[in-house]
């Protein structure tokens, strides 16, 4: 017994002469043990996918942000296109490559199990593939066009078994990445906060027009988020951020429309950022305080 | 709607519990079949309760509601390994447990029972004997807590085969050796006072 309690300790050592010791000293004939074995693979295999997914989303979530830092140069469509065309190009390549293998290891699997692997990488793409949809189209882009990105055919070679010839049947299979709607939701709230953003910066762009659009359309996404607080914790956390990014716009809504008369285009920016700086530090405060 | 099922499973679980942990009471100790007999049909409840649950859920959306029951499933595995324990003295196979409970294994089978949970089980049968083992003692049964001793070693070994990650599996685990400890006391004290039963 004192032998086993030695062993243990050693195990902290060095992993692969670990699993060696164990298999020197351990009763391979006992049922029990050769269950455990089985478990073992079960185990490491799911554990093992769980990774890769893990790592496939983070390559996913620095793609999407690059892909949103790009987006952020965009003026308007007249001048921009280069930028449109590279960001489609980069987001068909994180679909193409990541997603599509995030897809091959989720086949065969329950959509909802392996789903807190990969959701933060799949909020930021929502987040950046709804930002580019909405800069080319003006719209906000509906789920299913999004399960439609991450939907891919595999050709898939499935051996008959019934034939002694052994013959093989080409089939084409559908794989997709499982988005659902919570995931849609939440990432959508992330999008808010790069279009405050844009916001702020079209003033700096001398755009004076596009604060009050996007002011508009923060303030239709924030109404029907109150609506679904009750349903999920995050939506709530993301609420508060999209309440404090709609404040921000309100306040440099305000100011363009009763000061942006007296003040010089380019201190504009300078003059909405200390008064937001102000708004976020009172957020619980009804009333913004003007700087001058 | 799926939490008042798991409630009503959870009250049923409840009463298998404390009817089963009459063992360790001086008299229990004594009258493990007559326990045992009187446990196996309050296992039918469960498996009805199962089968009203596993129609709730849709085929693809297991995991999605899977916190809602895990506790529970964990519980019943603990039961079902310790009503086979007592009946038998071997360790309980996921499949039996499945059977008893009334799930399935794989989850192409239906509604099913985790590799996890059912481990979880295992775990807290490895607590619950290792206090079944002082109280045997006590009742005078100076034979259980060497076969107790050989059983838990033997989930130790089996444990400490797997990989685990830090999860909460892992840190139930980690308690496990401390459950072998106190029955290796046992039986230690047992020993050196010459109260161990001959082979």
């Amino acid at each position: 017994m004192a032998d086993r309690k030695k062993r243990y300790r050693n195990d902290k050592s060095d992993h692969k002469q670990d699993r060696e010791t164990k298999q020197d000293d351990v009763d391979e004939s006992s049922p029990v043990i050769q269950m455990f074995r089985t478990f073992q693979k079960i185990l490491d295999e799911k554990h093992d996918k769980h990774e890769r997914i893990v790592k496939l989303s983070r390559d996913i979530t620095i793609e999407s942000k690059r892909a949103i830092f790009l987006l952020h140069r965009f003026k308007n469509v007249n001048d921009s296109e280069d930028i449109i065309q590279q960001t489609e190009t980069k987001l068909l390549d994180l679909e193409r490559s990541k997603f599509k293998d995030v897809a091959m290891e989720l086949q065969g699997t329950d959509p909802y199990q392996f789903l807190r692997a990969y959701s933060p990488g799949l909020q930021e793409y929502i987040e950046a593939l709804s930002f580019f949809v909405y800069l080319k189209d003006n719209t906000i882009i509906p789920l299913k066009d999004v399960q439609a990105r991450l939907t891919f055919k595999t050709d898939c070679q499935t051996v008959n078994k019934d034939d002694s010839e052994g013959s093989t049947d080409e089939t084409i299979q559908t794989i997709q990445v499982f988005v659902p709607p919570s995931e849609y939701i939440l990432g959508l709230a992330d999008l808010t906060g790069e279009m405050m953003r844009r916001a702020i910066n079209s003033v700096g762009d001398g755009d004076l027009n596009r604060p009050f659009e996007i002011c508009a359309v923060l303030q239709e996404v924030e109404l029907a988020y109150s609506k679904l607080t009750h349903s999920n914790r995050e939506v709530n956390r993301k609420l508060t951020v999209l309440r404090q990014s709609l404040r921000k716009v309100e306040s440099a809504c305000y100011t363009l429309k009763v000061r942006g008369s007296e003040i010089p285009k380019h201190m504009l920016v300078d003059v909405i950022s200390k008064s937001n700086a102000y708004a976020s530090a009172d957020f619980l405060d009804e009333c913004v305080v003007e700087d001058d | 709607e799926i939490r008042t099922i798991v409630r009503d499973l959870e009250q049923s679980a409840r009463e298998i519990l404390t009817q089963i942990q009459t063992v360790h009471q001086s008299d229990g100790i004594k009258c493990v079949q007559e326990i045992c007999n009187g446990i196996t049909p309050l296992f039918g409840n469960i498996q009805k309760g199962m089968q009203i649950l596993a129609g709730k859920i849709p085929d693809s959306q297991y995991y999605r509601y899977s916190d809602q029951w895990r506790f529970l499933i964990q519980r019943l595995a603990f039961l079902a390994a310790f009503l086979t324990y007592l009946q038998t003295e071997s360790v309980i196979s996921m499949q039996d447990v499945a059977t008893l409970i009334g799930v399935k294994v794989l989850r192409e089978e239906g509604f099913h029972i985790d590799l996890e949970d059912y481990l979880m089980g295992l775990l807290q049968l490895a607590s619950e004997l290792s206090r079944l083992a002082v109280n045997a003692v006590t009742a005078g049964d100076y034979g259980r807590p060497m076969r107790i001793a050989k059983f838990v070693g033997e989930l130790d070994s089996g444990f400490r085969l797997l990989n685990l990650k830090n999860d909460s599996l892992r840190k139930r685990f980690d308690g496990l050796k401390y459950d072998l400890k106190k029955v290796e006391e046992v039986v230690y004290d047992l020993t050196i006072r010459g109260l161990k039963p001959a082979e």
